[in-house]
């Protein structure tokens, strides 16, 4: 990372070259997801739209925010976040079964009304 | 945002009397005062992906349980301006990020025309977003008791086997409104924006217009803040406030504006291109 | 309490207190000064607390009797609703981080200010708006839905459930920018010297409760404006009339409450280990697990929520986690209790009032926190849930942790704060009456929960309870009065009171280098960093009462 230049107190510049290409991979996965969605992959369709989505904003994060050549505690407070919005997300979706026919049995009574 | 905006010293001190005017009194120096700001973005980032996470909680949970509600209505999103307008918030993260770099290496020109084209980008997200949203107004595509559309499908059929099992009578109901051959009208004028509607509807559609609006109506809040936080430092760049020890605001402010490009990433998948 | 403008700087100090040092409305609202925010929001949640106790008050004399006395049914629901959301959101989650938090933080750090300035005015000011919201609430109609907008009822009631939930939401904000405020401070603006593992465990404490303000006020925060979505256009999200999913509102509003559960608890566990150290003269024992402990106490909050659902068509799998998970959080509470009772074992004791604050904490504590195990425990809950029993267990954790912790940081720090002297006769017996009131009032009602009165009612039956709901409201004028003469005592202080010397209490922290009250930057330099439990090179001058260090006493680091 030689050509890299550095700004006053040291923190990294990112080279035009970086930003472009980033740019335009984000751009191609664009295309892909929109393409991809064309074709019912079945089950594996969210996985895959997601696996595309992570790897973009991976790339958002790693280059236009800088966290590649930023201190690695911003990452974790990152990735801390992410952990903490798993935990809310799972242990909901654990629980969202339980009293869903109770829901759905209220929608039929309602509409018999 | 205005966390590192230089601020007139109250006392002048002897053993602080040296400051640069843009840094507070309270740090040493450029790099302290850049990396607590730093710091304390990354911890606002923070919050705001907590802040979405709510929505995307309530989106996970309706979906994994009622698949055919999104599948039936995500038919009336508009996956080609969606995608546009991912092209174009990418485009303006990168502006956004090519913008930092101008204010790290000085080039003030190079920084107001990044930070200009940020805005542009911005503005033109807002109004294909308006586009889509007057349609869905139009089209009575609306959360709660605002969404009234019938799809011709389900009128025409006259019976419809709720998905979830229930004998329930949806046509019916929604067919004694009288409106039915309006909204059909409706919807063959704006066929081409959008499939039709395949199959009956089923319970509930307005669920998914819910969470749409709330996802993409908070999305847009913060678009609208971003805007506003940009505009001041358009403002203050052409003012000349910004130089390489001394370019936080431009920094912090593209952190924030690409996560919310990052969330936009997820939304356009999650909402439009659904089966 | 404007009269503390007028006190005069102490002793020989050349240049003017921070109180002293500008004039004017002006330079106290929109002042950037860490100490003056701290002094504001003292005054703001003092009234809060003032407005949320008189609620408690109707609550308690409408009780002393079965049947419509004062109020009727839905009077009733209005009063334990309004107190429920004045205590929490107004009053004990800004309570310590806010008022005494802001005051202390940076000068345990010997720093000038916290770390953005602005952001702390914009947190007070975003505070009072939200109290304007609430304010608005009680002109409009009110609120009955409890503190915690369950839905469906929520969405349905005639009250004004909007302008409360802004108002939460707006107060969330202000929680969220303390928050940033104290992690990027103590981060940042800790003096050379400093490590981790030679912070003030106030600060350890207070680290920890940010951490949970980042995290779980954000998910209040989209609860609430969901919830407005849901009012405004029944979109169906919360509301079971909708397709909506009641339980996910609780899952949702939990994931934030219980959190804020430690919120409440975590800095006063941080007063208290400061207190119970110093007025032992003892080096707190334990130090590193103190530490750890208010950490792993943030943490594991975030794994516990769903036990407040077990009877509310949770699944079964969810509870039997959640109720296996709620008992880790014991390890690190009984951790620190043990780390308290371990540093008074051989100190020598000193009873002044901060310290019968710390006690009557540990007291209370106790009692609060294992009678939270019954509450854990699944099977137990079943029959406590929503009875007397829950309301006595919170108030213990809440009013016998949170309140009495921080009656005794104020106590602690109030010489620091105003530069004034309070009675120590006057504190102790106020402190002593509150302690017996809070006693009177609410251990009754462990037996009356366990024998059936539910929560929230306002009707019940005679024969079975009513002794047991006497003496409870007995009991909240006895608190009544106890507090009463502690805003006597305090208030008088200011007027009458002797002039404090820098450090009164003999404490090692940096916020006793500064004078009392502080000037406006704090230090004229930033002061050498020592071992901030370590009193055997302090030495009392008793001319003066002043406590300071010995020559031989030497500072890890000069800065």
């Amino acid at each position: 990372m030689s050509d890299h230049e550095h700004a006053a107190g040291g923190a990294h510049v990112m080279p035009v070259k970086v930003l472009l290409g980033v740019w335009a991979a984000l751009i191609v996965l664009t295309v892909v997801t929109v393409w991809s969605a064309q074709y019912d992959l079945g089950r594996i369709d969210l996985v895959v739209a997601m696996g595309i989505a992570t790897v973009k904003a991976t790339l958002v994060a790693l280059y236009f925010m800088h966290l590649r050549y930023d201190k690695g505690f911003h990452t974790v407070v990152i990735l801390g976040a992410l952990l903490f919005v798993a935990l809310f997300v799972s242990m909901s979706l654990l629980d969202r079964a339980a009293y869903q026919p109770e829901i759905d049995a209220r929608t039929v009574d309602l509409k018999a009304r | 945002m205005t966390i590192a905006e230089p601020s007139t010293p109250v006392q002048h001190e002897a053993e602080h009397g040296d400051h640069p005017p843009f840094i507070a009194h309270h740090f040493e120096d450029a790099n302290h005062q850049f990396e607590s700001g730093k710091l304390g973005m990354w911890i606002f980032l923070v919050t705001e992906i907590l802040f979405f996470s709510g929505m995307f909680c309530a989106y996970a949970v309706y979906r994994s349980m009622h698949p055919e509600i999104f599948s039936y209505a995500a038919q009336f999103l508009d996956s080609k301006l969606g995608g546009i307008n991912t092209v174009v918030l990418i485009c303006s993260s990168l502006t956004a990020a090519w913008s930092v770099r101008c204010a790290q290496l000085g080039q003030r020109k190079g920084l107001i025309l990044t930070l200009a084209l940020t805005i542009i980008g911005a503005f033109g997200f807002l109004g294909i977003k308006y586009v889509e949203y007057s349609h869905k107004f139009h089209d009575g595509l609306l959360p709660g008791k605002y969404y009234q559309v019938q799809s011709e499908s389900v009128a025409d059929v006259g019976l419809a086997p709720s998905v979830t099992g229930a004998e329930g009578d949806a046509a019916t109901t929604e067919a004694d409104s009288g409106a039915a051959g309006a909204h059909a009208a409706v919807e063959d004028e704006h066929a081409g924006s959008h499939a039709p509607a395949e199959g009956p509807e089923p319970d509930n559609v307005k669920i998914f217009f819910g969470i749409y609006f709330a996802m993409t109506g908070v999305h847009g809040l913060h678009v609208i803040i971003g805007i506003g936080v940009y505009i001041w430092l358009l403002f203050r760049a052409i003012r000349g406030d910004f130089r390489p020890d001394y370019y936080g605001p431009v920094d912090f402010t593209a952190l924030y504006w690409h996560l919310v490009d990052l969330i936009w990433i997820f939304l356009f998948p999650l909402l439009y291109l659904i089966h | 309490m404007s009269t503390t403008q007028t006190s005069v700087a102490v002793g020989a100090e050349v240049e003017p207190d921070y109180l002293a040092c500008s004039k004017g409305w002006k330079s106290w609202l929109f002042t950037l000064d860490h100490k003056r925010i701290g002094v504001m929001y003292l005054i703001a949640i003092s009234a809060s607390f003032f407005l949320g106790g008189l609620f408690a008050l109707g609550i308690r004399l409408e009780l002393f009797h079965p049947g419509e006395d004062f109020v009727d049914a839905d009077g009733y629901n209005q009063l334990f609703t309004l107190h429920g959301a004045v205590m929490v959101f107004l009053f004990i989650i800004p309570g310590i981080p806010a008022a005494l938090g802001n005051f202390v933080l940076p000068l345990m750090l010997g720093a000038k200010d916290v770390a953005f300035p602005r952001m702390n005015l914009a947190s007070f000011w975003l505070w009072m708006f939200g109290a304007v919201f609430f304010v608005a609430v009680l002109a409009s109609g009110g609120l009955d839905t409890g503190w915690t907008f369950y839905t469906p009822y929520s969405v349905e009631a005639q009250t004004a459930v909007i302008a409360a939930a802004t108002g939460a939401f707006i107060l969330g904000f202000s929680s969220i920018f303390t928050g940033i405020n104290f992690i990027v401070t103590i981060h940042k603006m800790r003096p050379v010297g400093m490590t981790w593992f030679r912070m003030p465990l106030f600060l350890w404490g207070m680290y920890a409760t940010a951490i949970i303000q980042v995290l779980a006020t954000p998910v209040l925060g989209i609860t609430l404006l969901l919830l407005v979505f849901e009012r405004l256009t029944g979109a169906g999200i919360f509301d079971p009339n909708n397709g909506g999913d009641p339980i996910l509102y609780q899952h949702f509003f939990w994931f934030y409450s219980h959190p804020a559960v430690y919120i409440m608890i975590l800095p006063a566990m941080a007063i208290v280990s400061e207190l119970v150290s110093v007025f032992s003269r003892k080096p707190i024992f334990g130090y590193k697990m103190i530490a750890y402990s208010s950490v792993a106490i943030a943490l594991l909050g975030f794994l516990v929520w769903g036990h407040h659902m077990f009877t509310s068509g949770e699944s079964k799998v969810a509870a039997a986690i959640f109720s296996a998970l709620t008992f880790s959080v014991s390890i690190p509470s009984a951790i620190k209790v043990f780390n308290w009772l371990a540093t008074m074992y051989k100190g020598s004791i000193s009873l002044a009032t901060p310290m019968l604050y710390a006690l009557a904490f540990i007291f209370l504590f106790l009692i609060g926190g294992l009678t939270g195990l019954f509450l854990g425990t699944l099977s137990t809950d079943v029959h406590l849930h929503d009875t007397y029993f829950v309301v006595a267990h919170f108030h213990y954790v809440m009013v016998g942790g949170t309140l009495f912790a921080f009656l005794g940081g104020l106590h602690y720090w109030w010489p620091k704060m105003f530069g004034r002297m309070y009675s120590e006769k006057g504190a102790a017996i106020s402190c002593l009456v509150a302690f017996a009131g809070f006693n009177i009032a609410f251990f009754p009602m462990f037996p009356l929960g366990a024998k059936g009165m539910p929560r929230r009612y306002w009707y019940y039956l005679e024969q079975d309870f009513i002794s047991y709901h006497q003496l409870a409201t007995v009991g909240t004028v006895l608190l009544g009065f106890g507090l009463l003469g502690i805003v006597i005592v305090l208030l008088r202080s200011l007027k009458s009171g002797e002039k404090a010397p820098a450090n009164p209490w003999g404490g090692a922290t940096m916020e006793w280098d500064a004078a009392s009250p502080p000037i406006h930057h704090n230090f004229h330099h930033t002061p050498p960093v020592h071992d901030p439990y370590r009193f055997d090179d302090l030495r009392r001058d008793p001319a003066t009462g002043n406590y300071s260090r010995t020559d031989a006493a030497e500072p890890v680091s000069s800065h």
